[in-house]
């Protein structure tokens, strides 16, 4: 091990290689705290050349590796392998272009969310991908993770706007995928390679597709007495031919948490509340949204809330992205969940988790992106309790396992992780298992790109309780 | 020896381990894909939806299904997919579809085939079925192996059922078209002779030009695609047709919010909205190829808009044209190329080498392959994992 540091040192400065336990502490675990494993040396490489020759540094040494950006994955995709290398990204955060002619943002794998839709705002322009950590999680991450967001019913995921990648494998080879144009000969490899965990290599330079910014939107909050209620106004919303760009639903401890903790104001006496919102260009959502506030007057809310203008529709967003936070807050621990289950059985697959948690005497939330099935339940637990943890973690998989019997997925957009590893093999057969198998081995024979993810089996990590991660509790990062 | 024409999934899996080397093909409407002389399996008869739940937005047929029968089953309950199928008149299955990897226009506005397949069912080299991806419209569980399907051209296993997402189909569709034709050089940009029409934002120097010399087409079209892709108004698609001077752009959505749209985009650029049946011959023509030499290669080739005024001088204004045709699609993201026989192969592929382009030839005449092509160790090592007996072609040939 000292010898790999000698020569890590070769490749870094002083100080952009942290190898003492104060520095290392920070990068022991990601947005999944129940998880903490110690690296070997954290690199903070500058320049795709440096990720390079780490990458290859790492081939030739057999020395594990894992590649992070703001480390706010909730499948602990970014937990270090012990007496591995952690690769920072955080400095290759450099936007190399961005083209409004072309509309498109080649930027480095450190690049922040959020900034690329800054970037391209005085075009007009956006980066539709939102996942709730926006503001936070860097677009090397996404692209590891093939994160979604609140859009995806009419926009996709990750991949569907990620045009090119410039990636070092982890056998040390550099490869260049696609480019500027939005189609492409030839096997898509930009779209293998999104979504795979950080275990074919390192996307060092990404090329993004930016969309025009819609020029109108139309946003409404009803709430409904019944969960049930609120399920059936999605599915009317879905049968009238609209396509909205979200389509949300909040349960009642959700509803709580967010009132008190952005003072959101929501319908008294509702179990429910949804949300749903229109974009489009002006003439269009003119005519849309009075199908849109017919539906939902004809499904009966206790109230319907349209927003009035920005401010209020900034509202609305700011309480249903600030949910689960907010929920975090009521209690010392928690597990997200990140299961999809077809939209017809949203209704039963809910029921089934309150009557789940009620048998496991386990507290539990619900925010969900209702348009395309992918539920979040937030399991309430207190890890100082003895068997608490155990309990919470026995009702996740109870929820996994519930979502692969109805047709869907374990996971819709926080990936598989070192949380669900064990639950690839119930989705996937041994033979799909073997396919996947190969096909890692194919990017990585040596099996040390980001090990112990995604495949079960590798050794486990250690398991702590440790509460919120600290960016969680000032209310920065949302775990959606 | 099994049937090459299997109508289960499980035939197909015997079908394939029933020969050492093999390619599956759909109903052949781009042969330049499977033009080998390898034994062939065919999915003919490997048809029919299996799922389709509208309030799910989804469906799942078989490969061999032609896309026409899954056009009807998503009409009559006011859904489509989104990024326009070509060659469906022709008969093309979804299977041909994904394996091609060809999106038409409307793939402009939502994306392509890749941006709406979900889940496949497929047989590797050793003949195992596999699944994967997932039913549901959002899955982040395991590699995205149908998204590399994609384009692969059966060269890395074979389709046996797939499944995509769709969306409700708009109300309505109106089809604008601008003619890019006999614009003339005026200052540092460019206007219609006679006409107070401008192309805004237009960046076209004029310097290298003699006195109202008249602009390129393809040069005003690249324009103004540039600048439609940009705008409020959610095209639908964005088309440069073969006659090389008309941009069509189509909207699609409420029919009282179209007529606003139409007219708010004709007082950017001078053009007229055609009747529907005519709007309709003319996206069929072009999902079609009618307009496509019928003998020569016909090539895809991946670009951008700004790209796109280089490719049209290298081929249609060189000194000596070879008179090749060209529909630029998809806001100028692709050209179709059409030429008119196999002799001009070599030229359009020392010409796409020069602009470091890539092409793809969907017909037996000429060859698979055009322009510049990366070469990747990877590539060789995938192969090796999904078909390591190498029953399936590789992709060079």
């Amino acid at each position: 091990m000292l010898s790999a540091l000698t020569f890590l040192a070769k490749l870094l400065p002083p100080d952009r290689l942290l190898c003492r336990p104060e520095q290392l502490a920070a990068y022991e675990s990601d947005g999944l705290t129940a998880f903490r494993a110690r690296p070997l040396a954290v690199a903070i490489p500058e320049t795709a050349e440096e990720v390079i020759a780490l990458v290859r540094f790492c081939h030739e040494h057999k020395l594990p590796f894992v590649a992070r950006g703001s480390g706010t994955s909730l499948s602990g995709g970014s937990l270090p392998v012990l007496d591995g290398v952690v690769i920072a990204l955080n400095r290759l955060n450099r936007i190399l272009r961005l083209d409004p002619e072309l509309r498109i943002a080649v930027v480095e794998p450190g690049v922040i969310n959020a900034q690329v839709s800054q970037a391209a705002a005085p075009y007009g322009l956006h980066y539709a991908p939102d996942p709730s950590s926006q503001p936070i999680c860097t677009i090397g991450g996404n692209v590891a993770f093939n994160a979604g967001g609140a859009h995806c019913l009419k926009y996709g995921m990750t991949s569907n706007h990620v045009l090119g990648i410039k990636a070092v494998l982890a056998t040390g080879e550099v490869v260049e995928w696609g480019g500027a144009s939005r189609e492409n000969i030839g096997p898509d490899w930009c779209g293998l390679f999104t979504g795979n965990e950080g275990l074919f290599g390192i996307a060092f330079e990404i090329t993004l597709q930016l969309l025009p910014r819609a020029e109108c939107f139309h946003t409404i909050l009803a709430g409904y007495r019944t969960l049930e209620q609120a399920g059936e106004a999605v599915s009317a919303v879905v049968a009238s031919g609209l396509l909205p760009g979200a389509i949300e639903i909040m349960d009642a401890l959700a509803l709580e948490a967010a009132k008190a903790a952005v003072h959101a104001e929501y319908p008294p006496g509702c179990e429910a509340v949804l949300i749903v919102e229109l974009e489009g260009p002006r003439e269009v959502v003119g005519v849309d949204r009075m199908r849109l506030d017919e539906i939902i007057a004809a499904s009966r809310p206790v109230e319907a809330r349209p927003a009035c203008d920005a401010d209020e529709r900034i509202a609305i967003w700011k309480g249903r992205k600030s949910a689960f936070s907010a929920v975090g807050r009521l209690s010392p621990d928690f597990i997200v969940q990140d299961g999809v289950v077809p939209r017809r059985r949203l209704g039963e697959a809910l029921r089934r988790i309150g009557i789940m948690a009620r048998e496991a005497n386990v507290r539990c939330a619900n925010v969900f992106h209702a348009g395309d099935g992918n539920l979040h339940p937030l399991i309430l637990f207190d890890g100082r309790e003895p068997g608490a943890l155990e309990r919470a973690e026995a009702l996740a998989g109870n929820i996994l396992r519930m979502c692969i019997e109805m047709g869907g997925s374990i996971t819709g957009e926080h990936g598989v992780g070192a949380e669900k590893r064990d639950f690839l093999p119930v989705m996937f057969g041994p033979d799909e298992m073997d396919c996947m198998r190969r096909l890692r081995a194919a990017f990585d024979p040596l099996e040390i790109a980001n090990p112990g993810k995604m495949f079960p089996g590798a050794e486990a990590p250690a398991l702590s309780h440790v509460g919120l991660h600290p960016l969680e509790q000032a209310g920065v990062i949302a775990r959606e | 020896m099994a049937s090459l024409a299997p109508t289960s999934i499980s035939d197909l899996a015997d079908a394939v381990r029933s020969v050492p080397h093999l390619l599956a093909v759909g109903a052949q409407t781009k042969r330049g894909l499977s033009a080998l002389d390898i034994p062939k399996v065919s999915t003919k008869q490997l048809s029919g939806i299996t799922e389709y739940d509208p309030g799910e937005f989804t469906f799942t047929a078989l490969a061999g299904t032609p896309l026409s029968e899954i056009h009807s089953a998503l009409a009559e309950k006011g859904q489509y997919l989104p990024f326009d199928p070509l060659l469906v008149e022709a008969g093309a299955t979804l299977g041909g579809t994904v394996a091609s990897g060809l999106s038409g226009p409307g793939r402009f506005r939502f994306g392509g085939v890749r941006d709406f397949i979900l889940g496949v069912r497929f047989v590797d080299g050793s003949g195992r079925v596999l699944r994967m991806g997932g039913k549901v419209v959002k899955n982040a569980a395991g590699f995205d192996l149908p998204k590399f399907f994609v384009g692969s051209l059966g060269r890395f296993g074979v389709l046996a059922e797939i499944t995509f997402k769709v969306f409700p189909r708009a109300l309505s569709s109106v089809t604008l078209c601008v003619d890019v034709h006999g614009f003339r050089v005026q200052g540092s940009g460019f206007e219609v002779q006679g006409s107070e029409f401008k192309v805004q934002g237009s960046k076209v120097s004029a310097q290298n030009e003699p006195p109202s010399a008249e602009v390129a087409p393809i040069t005003v079209a690249s324009q103004i695609m540039i600048e439609a892709s940009k705008g409020r108004w959610e095209i639908d698609a964005l088309d440069l047709l073969p006659d090389g001077k008309t941009l069509c752009l189509r909207l699609a959505g409420p029919a009282a919010a179209l007529e606003q749209l139409s007219a708010d985009i004709l007082t950017h650029w001078h053009g007229r909205s055609l009747e529907t049946a005519e709007a309709d011959a003319l996206w069929s023509d072009l999902r079609e190829f009618r307009w496509a030499y019928p003998q020569g290669p016909l090539v895809k080739v991946p670009l951008t808009p700004q790209a796109a005024p280089d490719l049209f001088s290298q081929l249609v204004q060189a000194e000596r044209p070879d008179q090749s045709r060209i529909h630029l699609s998809a806001g100028g993201n692709v050209a179709f190329i059409s030429l008119p026989s196999a002799e001009h192969s070599a030229t359009l592929d020392q010409r796409l080498r020069r602009l470091k382009l890539s092409g793809l030839g969907l017909r037996a005449h000429g060859p698979l392959w055009y322009g510049q092509r990366p070469e990747n160790k990877i590539t060789l090592a995938v192969k090796q994992a999904l078909d390591p007996e190498a029953r399936y072609p590789s992709l060079d040939s």
